[in-house]
């Protein structure tokens, strides 16, 4: 068990090192330099240009640049906005919390609507109840979660007037993008437990424990549900991705401050050290999720050997 | 799950005298899928799709780039069947030629993710060892960034634009191409057929396109196909954020950035083009699951 973990986090250690050197090579493929961006194309004598270069560092060697970006990123120092000159973290810690919110929120949305969906229609397996829900699962996958959104923003906002359109601050204001957003995941898990809740209600121990007189309910949830659970399980982890990457379109629809709006204005804006700094956090915690969720899937099914 | 493959041989080969009524695995799922309704259903909607993108200057006689001012935000009606945009361009032209433009998107995606990931997965599967966990390791890196997230790091450092989306788009779906292929390898790596090509002196090369390659391409259809309904959806997101195609071309995600501000007045302007996305998708999702379902030899029992 502990050496399981230990190999993954082995294995995860070469990932996160490339993907921080990738990311920070970033900056060397975009056209032009961060000097350039950094002043803009009307104001930039040659001279000028060369002070900023050095002040950035930039006309070090690139190992020397690399380990003093790694070094300062270490620390919490991001660099400075190419756009504002702000400090990258502080406005990715002003934004972070709004996007944990959402995603969190769009989490349990998933969670809850794709495990009742699955766990229904597998117990009214080929009645209209479950191709009910299998359309709806559909629906949810094939939606797109801009379109999603325009479609809650027309019905709630525009027609009824339940839920303001954009903005953010209270429940109100979160339930409408917490929904788009959690939809398709919702709709993926569905699918996904109603499959292996099937496979498991075919087992020979589901009949034993029906055989044993035990009633419906404890059967499905002490019995079916745990073991249908792990497959589960293991997508939560793609779903968290699935999630962040989607809180990019969801934010910018309902103009929430989050990392994603950022993230989207900062690569229009071509503010290629925010777009280091947020692609940088998002992947490194991306890794560490799937190492947790991979791990975790080890501890739930004693099946799973740690060779 | 499905990565995990076994590595033993194969000891479930049929023996060399097999019932006559054997069919090849094609035939077989073919047989399946037209069985099917949903998939056949989803055929029959992306035959429309196709035929509406070939035909469309034949399907309207508008043009999808004319501003008209005076025709601007009339509702859908007689004259123009989905309304007019804030331009007075006719929504349902730009639907029509939109058509053509996700197609596109969607299947040079899939093409360029196809090209570079099934080659990745045949070299990963076939050779094993160290060139495997080489390639693995730079699929491990990719997947490092989630959903849409590496196509968006692509397209920051390309700079916007349609071209460069199907680029973002395609590369950034590699990863599920090179997995799928490389655990279809895995699994035929070791039989008879493959072997025997080995011992007849063939080259890797060969061996990998005619001998392994046709035996798995049924997994890697069914992830194709489903791949374009997301590449899809993925294009239209990126247009959708002001990344890709630019005004005024008639990209669906494009026009419902358009609408936006107009869900007042003029709800007809996203609604088509979404209905647009979504119709396409369904009928390709419909169509996927079908061809998972025929092609999935759990469903042989």
């Amino acid at each position: 068990m502990l050496r399981y973990i230990g190999n993954r986090l082995i294995l995860a250690i070469p990932t996160v090192l490339i993907v921080t050197i990738l990311v920070f090579l970033m900056l060397q493929f975009i056209p032009g330099d961060p000097a350039e961006i950094f002043l803009g194309e009307n104001r930039s004598t040659p001279e000028l240009l060369a002070k900023v270069r050095t002040d950035m560092g930039l006309d070090r060697p690139l190992y020397v640049q690399y380990t003093s970006y790694m070094w300062n990123v270490l620390q919490g120092d991001f660099g400075r906005s190419l756009n504002n000159n702000r400090q990258v973290s502080t406005e990715i810690l002003n934004r972070l919390p709004s996007t944990i919110q959402l995603t969190f929120a769009a989490l349990a949305i998933a969670i809850v609507l794709g495990f009742s969906l699955g766990i229904i229609s597998a117990l009214k397996h080929n009645t209209w109840i479950d191709s009910l829900a299998m359309f709806v699962a559909l629906l949810g996958v094939s939606m797109p979660v801009f379109w999603l959104s325009l479609l809650l923003i027309f019905l709630f906002s525009v027609r009824l007037n339940w839920l303001p359109a954009i903005g953010q601050g209270g429940i109100q204001r979160l339930i409408m993008p917490a929904f788009a957003l959690g939809m398709l995941s919702a709709s993926t898990l569905a699918r996904l437990v109603r499959s292996s809740m099937l496979d498991v209600l075919n087992q020979d121990y589901i009949r034993t424990a029906r055989a044993k007189g035990l009633i419906g309910r404890t059967v499905v949830i002490r019995h079916a549900l745990r073991n249908a659970l792990i497959p589960a399980v293991t997508v939560l982890g793609l779903q968290f991705g699935q999630l962040l990457s989607g809180a990019v379109i969801t934010e910018t629809i309902f103009s929430r401050l989050g990392i994603g709006k950022l993230y989207v204005d900062a690569i229009l804006n071509k503010d290629f050290t925010t777009v280091q700094g947020i692609t940088l956090i998002i992947a490194v915690s991306y890794v560490l999720i799937n190492l947790i969720v991979d791990v975790s899937y080890a501890v739930i099914d004693p099946r799973v050997s740690y060779e | 799950m499905s990565n995990v493959v076994g590595m033993q041989p194969d000891t479930n080969v049929a023996p060399a005298s097999r019932p006559p009524r054997q069919r090849s695995l094609w035939a077989d799922s073919l047989g399946r899928l037209t069985k099917n309704p949903g998939a056949l259903v989803g055929a029959a909607c992306l035959t429309l799709l196709v035929l509406a993108a070939i035909l469309a200057p034949y399907l309207t006689s508008a043009d999808p780039y004319v501003v008209a001012p005076r025709e601007r935000l009339k509702p859908p009606g007689a004259e123009y069947w989905f309304g007019t945009d804030t331009f007075g361009r006719d929504i349902f032209t730009r639907v029509v030629y939109g058509s053509r433009i996700s197609l596109q998107v969607g299947i040079i995606s899939v093409g360029i993710a196809l090209v570079v990931g099934v080659t990745l997965g045949l070299i990963a599967g076939y050779n094993g060892g160290f060139i495997d966990g080489l390639v693995m390791r730079m699929i491990d890196v990719m997947l490092a960034f989630p959903g849409i997230l590496l196509a968006l790091v692509i397209i920051a450092v390309l700079g916007p634009s349609l071209i460069n989306v199907m680029i973002a788009v395609g590369l950034s779906s590699v990863p599920i191409y090179a997995r799928v292929t490389r655990a279809s390898v895995l699994e035929v790596r070791n039989r008879d057929f493959v072997l025997a090509a080995v011992v007849s002196g063939s080259r890797a090369d060969r061996i990998m396109l005619r001998h392994i390659l046709p035996n798995i391409l049924g997994s890697i259809v069914v992830v194709a196909t489903l791949g374009v309904a997301g590449a899809i959806i993925s294009g239209a997101a990126l247009s959708f954020l002001g990344l890709g195609a630019k005004s005024p071309t008639p990209e669906w995600g494009l026009m419902l950035t358009d609408g936006r501000n107009f869900l007042r007045q003029a709800w007809w302007i996203s609604t088509f083009p979404g209905l647009a996305i979504m119709f396409t998708v369904l009928s390709i999702n419909l169509l996927g699951d079908g061809l998972r379902d025929a092609f999935d030899p759990r469903m042989k029992k």
